[in-house]
């Protein structure tokens, strides 16, 4: 990943910093590290099978995910504000999904869109509601949380006459040209050529024990690099930095921070609708459940992954790594002999852990004492 | 314009007025912050604003700056009546403001804060980036002429010292082709070195030609660097005292 450090010049004015002062300066440096812990952690107590190919592919897709919402989540905290109802927005989404190509019939190509739209209304309604008020994020984003999962309980009635759960999405979108750029898994060919040449295990029918990548993890790549593209090298991710970190001195400085405020909600709410569609063709159906307190473990993430709470510090690369951790952690304890509800514990400690080192950080970053 | 560093009082030819400001006043709600001010900028001069806290200064500036709309008055921007609606368009015209409060954002590197809102382009539609290579080299050689040796470009503004950021500040306006520079209580945070360097700074883009609107209520801040003072009082102007009202350059420290 480049980074500003990679691109300071030679210069014999400058003092040179020693290369490990400034890593201690980079916002995801705790959680590449809590990945090394976790994986040594789990290399000692769990079962081998975790790290084969099969393994890693099982705690990757649920990383994957939350991971989607989670960088969201980090841009959106950066910018200097929370969305509490991203988890509602997936349920809120699935449904809107679920309506257009069950109820409505129609093909991928115009549900797909129309439900980032929608998606997208609500975020940037959200935005602005918060701009408008001025009013924390927190408390009109609590609001949305209970409006939206309860508008997809009744969404959900009224479009299966009663059910709370919408089924026939597989059957909807089957066939259709779409549906492998959002479900399955991608690459089979190569696993198919990797298991010939007995590069990856096979069952004993000769195919792949790994059939191949699944798609989700090829988005949350997409989006981890897109958000690092954005927030590094582009002056939209300099506004966004800015507007989180003094949205006074930002927009004197002329930086149009309602609208970089209000797009950051957007984006949040359409990564919501991408998990939405992902999971809701992969599982078939969807149901008022979904993504049920997604908006806390994409907030964990973000922090895990470097952001602070006060905005305008933190790191889309910091957040990926975070959902690894957390991918890890969920799955991980299921191969080994720990009781699985450690889970919760283990995310608050690490949470809290999180929280402390970044705020020992950002003292470093600013020079305070 | 040219390169003059003698400083003719009232010629109208070369030194009209660059922004002029007559009869200001700005309420908020009950209160009235300002009640009618006129003054005026011209290139190259500083022109001190006086007075003590409270007495309006920020907030009349900040109607300059296009931060707040005046409830009465008329601004002339180069002769022409203006009313700008945003600190942008301000800027844009020429108007630079370095805030009592800096715009300056600690955890942000310096380069960043240099080209907050202004960041240096390439590439084109979906591959317009920011061109890091070229905002770190020119952020490194704006603060080395105003004297400052970055650590790196990419250290964090939290890091400098009060003076080295108002130098920051200061430098970025004038490398966007600030008309006219407003400096809101550049000293009133600093050490007596910093303080110097400050003032030099100053100095330094007043002879570029830069109008400089310089906010103390350190007189001896102000006469160090002033070329003409204008003094407000509870929202007023209110007389100048007559030794102060022009000096010749020549008195400087
Ligand atoms: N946004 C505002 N709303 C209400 N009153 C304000 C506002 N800004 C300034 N004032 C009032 O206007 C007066 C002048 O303030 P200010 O311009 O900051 O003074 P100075 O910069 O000279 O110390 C003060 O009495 C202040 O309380
Ligand atoms: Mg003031």
């Amino acid at each position: 990943m480049p980074t500003d450090a990679a691109l300071t010049m030679e210069d014999e004015r400058i003092k040179t910093e020693p290369f490990v002062a400034r890593l201690m300066k980079r916002p995801e440096l705790g959680a590449v590290g809590g990945v090394i812990l976790v994986t040594i952690f789990f290399f000692i107590t769990a079962d081998r099978s975790m790290f084969t190919l099969s393994g890693i592919m099982n705690f990757l897709t649920p990383a994957a995910q939350l991971g989607i919402l989670g960088i969201a989540a980090a841009m959106l905290m950066i910018g200097g504000e929370f969305d509490l109802s991203i988890g509602s927005m997936v349920a809120f989404a699935g449904m809107i999904f679920g309506a257009l190509t069950v109820n409505l019939g129609l093909p991928l190509v115009l549900s797909i869109p129309l439900t980032f739209l929608f998606a997208g209304l609500v975020g940037a309604a959200n935005g602005w509601i918060v701009i408008r008020s001025g009013l924390p994020s927190f408390i009109v984003t609590l609001a949305g949380l209970f409006i939206l999962r309860g508008a997809s309980l009744v969404g959900l009635k009224l479009f299966t006459g009663g059910s709370t759960q919408l089924r026939g999405v597989r059957e909807a979108v089957e066939g259709d040209f779409l549906t492998p750029v959002f479900s399955g898994d991608a690459f089979g060919f190569v696993f198919n050529w990797l298991a010939s040449v007995g590069l990856v295990d096979t069952f004993r029918s000769g195919l792949p024990k790994v059939p191949g990548i699944p798609v989700e993890i090829l988005w949350f790549v997409l989006v981890a690099l897109a958000a690092t593209y954005v927030l590094l090298r582009t002056a939209r991710g300099n506004w966004i930095f800015a507007a989180g970190g003094d949205r006074n001195a930002a927009s004197n400085s002329g930086v149009p921070v309602n609208k970089v405020k209000i797009s950051l909600f957007v984006c949040t709410a359409c990564a919501a609708a991408l998990v939405a569609i992902i999971t809701v063709i992969d599982s078939g159906s969807t149901d008022a459940r979904r993504g049920f307190m997604k908006e806390f473990e994409a907030i964990i993430t973000a922090v895990i992954g470097g952001c602070l709470l006060t905005g305008g510090y933190g790191s889309a690369i910091g957040a990926f790594f975070g959902a690894i951790i957390f991918g890890m952690v969920t799955i991980g304890l299921t191969y080994t002999n720990f009781d699985q509800d450690w889970f919760q514990v283990f995310l608050g400690g690490m949470l809290l852990i999180a929280v402390l080192f970044n705020n020992a950080i950002r003292k470093r970053v600013t020079g305070e004492r | 314009m040219t390169i003059d560093t003698k400083f003719h009082h009232g010629d109208p030819v070369t030194h009209a007025p660059i922004v002029e400001m007559k009869g200001i006043e700005k309420h908020f709600g009950n209160v009235i912050a300002l009640a009618g001010v006129s003054f005026d900028i011209r290139p190259g001069e500083c022109h001190c604003l006086l007075g003590d806290n409270g007495a309006g200064k920020s907030t009349f500036i900040k109607t300059m700056s296009g931060v707040h709309k005046p409830t009465k008055g008329e601004i002339l921007f180069e002769g022409k009546p203006m009313s700008f609606s945003s600190p942008r368009d301000a800027m844009e015209a020429g108007i630079a403001t370095v805030f009592q409060d800096l715009a300056m954002i600690p955890l942000m590197s310096v380069t960043r804060n240099f080209f907050m809102g202004r960041e240096p382009k390439k590439g084109k539609g979906l591959f317009e980036r920011m061109d890091m290579d070229a905002a770190n080299d020119i952020c490194v050689e704006e603060m080395r002429k105003m004297g400052i040796n970055l650590r790196g470009p990419d250290q964090a503004v939290g890091t400098l010292s009060g003076g080295e950021r108002q130098t920051v500040a200061i430098a970025r306006a004038v490398y966007f082709g600030a008309k006219v520079l407003i400096l809101d209580e550049p000293t009133s945070a600093l050490g007596v070195r910093q303080t110097s360097n400050v003032l030099a700074t100053i100095d330094r883009v007043r002879k570029q030609g830069v109008g400089v609107v310089f906010i103390s209520h350190n007189v001896r801040h102000a006469l160090a660097v002033g070329d003409r003072f204008t003094v407000l009082n509870r929202g007023k102007t209110s007389a100048p005292p007559p030794a102060a009202t022009s000096r010749p350059r020549s008195c400087r420290t």
